[in-house]
């Protein structure tokens, strides 16, 4: 196999954690999907924020409470060129994926949906981009359809293009599905639901950490992700949308720092993006986040994806000669994770014998019920990758899971 | 290993692989579901009783090694004793599993071969994996409506 140059341990120096034994063995984390670790760079900023400029932000005429804005809004301006959203006003910071999908259902949703309506969603959403929509179809009685999947794990276009009606008013699509790690097509899909009158909602949870991702290239009117899956802080995440969308939205949590004017005949509310940033942010986790965002895009995030897609096609190879294993979506153009099942191992039962190696996967559904059911497995283990894994590691968990067979066979 | 020998017991494995009652069972008079959403473990319980007796129990569904192991063990358990025995050995096995000293302490002999499954109370996160199969027996004799959930 001809390897980038791109050398992982280069960089696992920056990640404290990653020095870690666990029963006396080094720890192989095999579980970034569901949080990536964090480097040094995103710590100290973290801390450095606390021990030098701790103030609230957009409110304090004092110095600390400037530094503290300056390095709120940097951030953002920092995250606006990593999605290339052109306008910082149109990027907005929330908690995680999670709450910027319900900002969208709650705020877009509860204010356009009518009786009848239609949202078109996806076999392989996480239950985040289907709970809030079901809340909101639901409550304006509107419909949900589902895009199936091929037996390769891939979206059936025609199927998809089969659903949208001039009722359809919605589409959900995950970027980067985190089961089967599957890549959809998002700029095409947003094309065809364009040109059908309806607005896309792109999960980029699993996409914005491990490839380029461009926004307006993919022309989608809403995308949401999280920092703690970019190498960020916890409680930190963005949504992106299109200023015209979010100018006529009506805000989707009330309180300080949304309002221009409060009386008691009522309240105008503050400009974008503050008229959905209410109450005092996740302060040093959004600098921080910024700080992720960084290191990153130094890094390259072309260097990442060619790097990762490696790692990925080298687990897939490999887990592949595993006996009775069965691999979950497509064989390549894939995120880097391998979602895989054995006919007589339940994933949680693997996933006790790999501890034992200190090798940490995730074993369930992975907040994906319907994929599950759709694949008719209860559950699945994954292991997931980041830049900072390495063909060692592979082979490790590989070899674990050989031991793990003959265990439990 | 030694760590893993302790959880997978040679009992525990034989029963995962060959589970007991497992089944429909045709003529049962109470029926419930349970479910273990943190790994996917899914079970539905049947038992039969007559005159205060479990005469015959079986389960269906899917689960880890634990979850099964332990749902084919108490259905070897429950089969033949009163329900107050059984509501008494589900007080019993939930003190071994959790090491809660108060409940446990009635004598580990009176587990028989429930006791294989004490090795899980080093393993916090599958307590509930070997508990699923009691909490469902409960809701089934408590005619619990909605289904068990052992979030
Ligand atoms: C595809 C996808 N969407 C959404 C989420 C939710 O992310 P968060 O929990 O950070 O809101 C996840 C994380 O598990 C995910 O993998």
């Amino acid at each position: 196999m001809n390897r980038t140059a791109f050398d992982p341990h280069d960089v696992r120096g920056d990640f404290p954690i990653l020095s870690r034994r666990i029963h006396g063995t080094p720890l192989v984390y095999l579980d970034s999907a569901a949080t990536s670790q964090k480097p040094k760079r995103v710590l100290d900023t973290l801390a450095t924020f606390y021990e030098t400029s701790n103030a609230n932000v957009h409110r304090a005429i004092h110095h600390l409470g400037e530094e503290a804005t300056a390095a709120y809004e940097g951030a953002r301006e920092i995250l606006c060129r990593f999605i290339g959203a052109g306008d910082p006003t149109c990027c907005i910071f929330v908690k995680n994926t999670t709450e910027g999908l319900n900002l969208v259902a709650n705020s877009w949703g509860r204010s356009h949906l009518q009786p009848g309506d239609e949202i078109v969603l996806t076999e392989m959403e996480h239950h985040s981009n289907i709970v809030p929509w079901q809340l909101v179809a639901q409550e304006r009685g509107a419909k949900i359809r589902y895009v199936p999947i091929t037996s390769d794990g891939l979206l059936d276009m025609e199927a998809f293009a089969g659903l949208l009606t001039n009722r359809t008013r919605i589409v959900g699509v995950a970027h980067a599905s985190n089961v089967l790690g599957t890549i959809n097509p998002v700029a095409e899909i947003a094309r065809i639901a364009h040109d059908a009158g309806a607005i896309v909602v792109a999960d980029g949870a699993q996409s914005v950490p491990h490839m380029p991702v461009d926004v307006t290239t993919l022309d989608v009117d809403f995308m949401a992700f999280s920092s703690h899956k970019m190498c960020g802080p916890t409680g930190a995440g963005m949504l992106y949308g299109r200023k015209e969308l979010l100018e006529e939205m009506p805000p989707f949590l009330g309180g300080g720092d949304m309002i221009e004017r409060v009386s008691k005949e009522g309240t105008t509310f503050a400009k974008l993006p503050y008229k959905f940033e209410a109450g005092t942010p996740d302060i040093a986790e959004v600098v921080a986040m910024g700080a992720a965002a960084e290191y990153l895009s130094d890094l390259g995030l072309d260097v990442i994806h060619t790097y990762e897609t490696e790692l990925v096609d080298y687990a897939l190879e490999q887990i592949s000669t595993l006996e009775g294993v069965r691999i979950f979506g497509p064989r390549e153009g894939r995120a880097s994770l391998v979602s895989f099942s054995f006919e007589k191992i339940h994933p949680h039962d693997l996933s006790e014998f790999l501890n034992q190696d200190s090798i940490a996967v995730r074993a369930g559904h992975h907040c994906t019920h319907i994929l599950h059911d759709v694949l008719g497995v209860p559950a699945t283990t994954r292991a997931s990758f980041a830049f900072y894994n390495t063909f060692e590691e592979i082979d490790l968990l590989v070899r674990s899971c050989r031991k793990a067979i003959d265990f439990f066979s | 290993m030694s760590d893993l020998r302790e959880l997978y017991q040679e009992v525990i494995l034989d029963h995962s692989r060959n589970p007991r009652n497992f089944g429909r069972l045709e003529n049962a008079n109470h029926e419930a579901d349970g479910n273990n959403p943190l790994c996917g473990d899914q079970i539905t319980l049947f038992v039969r009783t007559e005159d205060g007796m479990v005469i015959d129990i079986s389960f269906e569904g899917s689960g880890c090694a634990i979850s099964t192991a332990s749902a084919s063990l108490m259905t070897e358990a429950l089969k033949g004793k009163s329900i107050e025995d059984a509501q008494e050995l589900f007080e019993q096995f939930h003190g071994m599993v959790t090491g809660d000293p108060m409940r446990e302490s009635q004598s580990a002999q009176s587990m028989g071969k429930l006791s294989v499954l004490a090795g899980v109370r080093e393993f916090p996160v599958r307590v509930k994996c070997a508990s699923l199969a009691w909490h469902t027996f409960k809701a089934a004799i408590e005619e619990a409506v909605e289904p068990v959930s052992t979030e």
